[in-house]
């Protein structure tokens, strides 16, 4: 058991499966001899050399398909994108290769490829460097996205991208490589499609993933220290395949949700878990599942429209009032019938 | 035609008596008009109508049993009813399970309508509740019109259903005496009659037959020198009489007692969970049940705080569920939560026995009557008083010490009563 960052949890678990597999190997921006702009290839460079730790040119549609065919033919590729909006530039090869490869050529070669890279808006790095697009995946058969939260998670979640056959896609965020977390040391891979219930509670689900599920969490908490609520919360950390089983039951209990995406609202991740939910608990829902969400907005870059653009923990708080007051149950001095 | 089905009038109830139809053949029926009686395994609920219309058909008569969702009479519910108001194929209602009733509806003359007395439904009458508590009101055959919702637009959530749900418990304990099916001679060298089993009979068959077999009991029998108690309770009386406020029973004084040292040994006032369970629960509160053989059948009323209570509140609230269980109108709450038993026989000069515990309880004290009898004190024979009770124990959570101990204070308890009303 150790404490540590969430980049370093991606780092020391990046090294030990290269230790673990010749195979896998590395490819993206900057990872080698600038150790990646976050700093999460560290040393990896110099330890596995160039081999395994290579430096592209800038062009994602080119080394994302490089990997593509490296894994077709047996390696395990890690390619980190150096942000999700850069992915678009390897849509291409990411939706209508690597995810359809195996099922259009009867399973002759599947590809075990996973693409690391972080969303994640705040930083004042404008519209086209903000955005967070992990949608665009999950809504791809073929594919996995998986969106870990702590550092425990990713280095599970990592260790099962890598060992799986298909495509993962793996999404981090900015705002989490340095939250920090116990990871223990003989931590076993993660099954990849699983939820987590992180808080149990009565009084509503509240649901995220990544960066939203710190959020979901931290509020549950607050709430429960200043109005007495008593808040479930559910990390997706998965978003394809998704976990809806334990969406369901969660709401099937608390009879109420407010889901938590760091996307925009039409179409977003918040709509497909509010559709889940009206699929399998709708005898069971008492107020209509609310979804906090971005402004849909190219995310301005002057500090004070980002600020009001990017969903806030009183957007979360109004949201989970609202759904509150619509069953009933007054949020100051909230009772259990 | 609109199919009247046996409804689920309780989380248990399985199958239905018809006890009491309140409409016959040919009578209009309202909306909220009572339609018929029904015996669950809890008790006999009045169950109303939920369409306007004429009652053409009894389907099952009074005394017979039917499983829920069985078909127990037909509605012409021409007209104003909110479910004929949805548009559908004749006979395309009648599709629950069970056997459909033969040609009847299509034979019948139709019966004149009745005069309409809702207003056509339209899209703004829709009644706007959550999903939640239109599943509620489905299984608990709710009427949601008399239901103001608190949620927003006028939504009716959950919590507006609070109250209805709470007087819908009101169950209505014991039997009515089922006007069954001929009595039938089934053995005449035993002279046999078949008398129908009622319902509070089966729900007592079930339970105490479930405790013998699956509670490990033990009996350990303890006897208390109830001079005391019988001198103490005699001068307690008199001074109550005389300011014409109610008396006070032994059995009153045994609960109070019990209540006591149920305090001293938690563990007595616990309950086993399952064999699968790494907990065993231990109650905070104590709430005595008191064994009450109503004319209409054993109810087991609780006495909830009895050890927060005094003894005169015990009584006063004794008489208040006897009186309850007389009418048949204790409520679950009325009968719930208890946490351990008192049966007391010792009115009928029963001087001791063992009772079988009523589970999830993890004990019960079956209590003899007081009886004079000669007893030793230093070395002479005299007259003196004893009352003998006997505690039955889970082994599973009560071993023989834990019994042994807690008899001990209550005998204390009991020999020394003006404690009880300290």
């Amino acid at each position: 058991m150790a404490i540590m960052t969430y980049r370093r949890a991606l780092h020391d678990t990046l090294r030990d499966e290269m230790l673990r597999d010749e195979r896998v190997l590395l490819l993206g921006e900057e990872i080698g001899v600038f150790e990646g702009s976050y700093k999460i290839t560290a040393g990896l460079l110099e330890e596995f050399g160039p081999r395994r730790v290579r430096d592209t040119p800038i062009a994602e549609e080119g080394f994302t398909g490089a990997a593509i065919g490296a894994a077709m033919l047996g390696l395990r590729p890690v390619v980190e994108i150096m942000t999700i909006n850069f992915s678009l530039l390897a849509l291409d090869q990411i939706v209508n290769h690597a995810a359809k490869i195996y099922g259009m050529f009867g399973g002759q070669a599947s590809v075990p490829l996973v693409i690391r890279t972080p969303g994640g808006g705040g930083q004042q790095l404008g519209a086209t460097h903000s955005q967070n697009v992990e949608l665009y995946y999950a809504f791809v058969p073929g594919l996995k996205v998986v969106a870990p939260s702590t550092p425990a998670d990713a280095r599970a979640l990592l260790q099962a991208a890598i060992r799986d056959d298909d495509p993962v896609l793996f999404l981090e965020n900015l705002a989490l490589y340095n939250t920090k977390g116990d990871v223990p040391d003989d931590l076993p891979p993660a099954p990849i499609g699983r939820a987590r219930v992180t808080r149990e509670g009565r009084d509503l689900t509240l649901i995220g993933y990544s960066r939203t599920a710190h959020v979901a969490a931290q509020v549950a908490d607050q709430l429960a220290a200043s109005e007495g609520l008593d808040i479930e919360v559910v990390d997706l950390m998965s978003l394809r395949p998704l976990d809806r089983a334990t969406i369901v039951a969660s709401v099937r209990k608390t009879h109420a949700a407010v889901v938590l995406e760091d996307d925009w609202l039409t179409y977003g991740i918040g709509a497909e878990v509010a559709a889940t939910i009206s699929d399998g608990a709708f005898d069971d829902l008492d107020a209509p599942v609310r979804r906090v969400a971005m402004a849909e907005v190219p995310l301005p870059y002057a500090k004070p429209l980002e600020t009001a653009a990017l969903p806030s923990t009183d957007d979360v708080i109004a949201a989970i009032y609202q759904t509150l007051d619509a069953v009933g149950r007054r949020h100051l001095k909230v009772g259990h019938d | 035609m609109i199919e009247i089905t046996m409804p689920r009038l309780s989380d248990t109830m399985e199958e239905g008596t018809i006890a009491t139809w309140h409409k016959h053949p040919g009578d209009h029926v309202r909306v909220g008009d009572i339609l018929v009686e029904i015996e669950t395994d809890k008790a006999v609920m009045e169950y109303e109508a939920y369409d306007n219309g004429v009652l053409s058909e009894i389907l099952v008569s009074e005394g017979q049993t039917v499983p829920i969702g069985a078909p127990i009479a037909l509605l012409d519910g021409t007209g104003a009813s909110h479910q004929a108001s949805v548009p559908a194929p004749s006979g395309a209602v009648a599709s629950s399970a069970g056997p459909a009733p033969a040609e009847t509806p299509l034979a019948a003359p139709p019966p004149p309508p009745p005069p309409p007395t809702l207003e056509p439904s339209t899209a703004a009458d829709r009644l706007v509740a959550s999903p939640l508590v239109r599943r509620l009101a489905r299984e608990q055959h709710l009427d949601l019109r008399d239901v103001r919702g608190t949620g927003p637009g006028g939504r009716i959530v959950r919590r507006d259903l609070t109250e209805m749900l709470e007087s819908r418990s009101q169950i209505h304990e014991a039997f009515t005496e089922l006007r069954g099916p001929a009595v039938v001679v089934t053995d005449e060298k035993r002279g046999s009659e078949a008398v129908p089993v009622t319902s509070t009979r089966r729900v007592i068959a079930r339970r105490m037959s479930e405790s013998a077999r699956t509670v490990p009991h033990f009996y350990a029998t303890a006897v208390a020198d109830a001079g005391p108690l019988v001198r103490m309770r005699r001068e307690l009386n008199a001074q109550l009489a005389a300011v014409s406020r109610p008396k006070v029973s032994v059995n009153d004084l045994v609960v109070k007692a019990c209540a006591l040292a149920l305090r001293e040994h938690p563990g007595v006032n616990s309950s086993y969970v399952d064999d699968t369970s790494t907990t065993m629960l231990v109650h905070r509160r104590i709430n005595i049940g008191v064994a009450v053989a109503s004319q209409h059948g054993l109810v087991v009323p609780v006495i909830t705080d009895a050890d927060q209570r005094t003894v005169t509140d015990i009584g006063a609230e004794t008489h208040r569920l006897m009186a309850r269980a007389e009418e048949r109108r204790l409520t679950v709450e009325d009968m719930s939560g208890g946490t351990f038993t008192i049966s007391n026989l010792g009115m009928f000069g029963v001087e001791q026995f063992t009772a079988i515990i009523n589970p999830p309880e993890a004990a019960i004290l079956a209590v003899g009557a007081t009886t004079a009898e000669p007893v030793v004190v230093d070395g002479t024979v005299d007259t003196g008083y004893r009352l003998r009770y006997t505690l039955s124990s889970d082994h599973r959570v009560i071993d023989g010490a834990l019994a042994a101990q807690f008899l001990r204070t209550l005998t204390t308890f009991l020999e020394n009563p003006w404690t009880l009303v300290a």
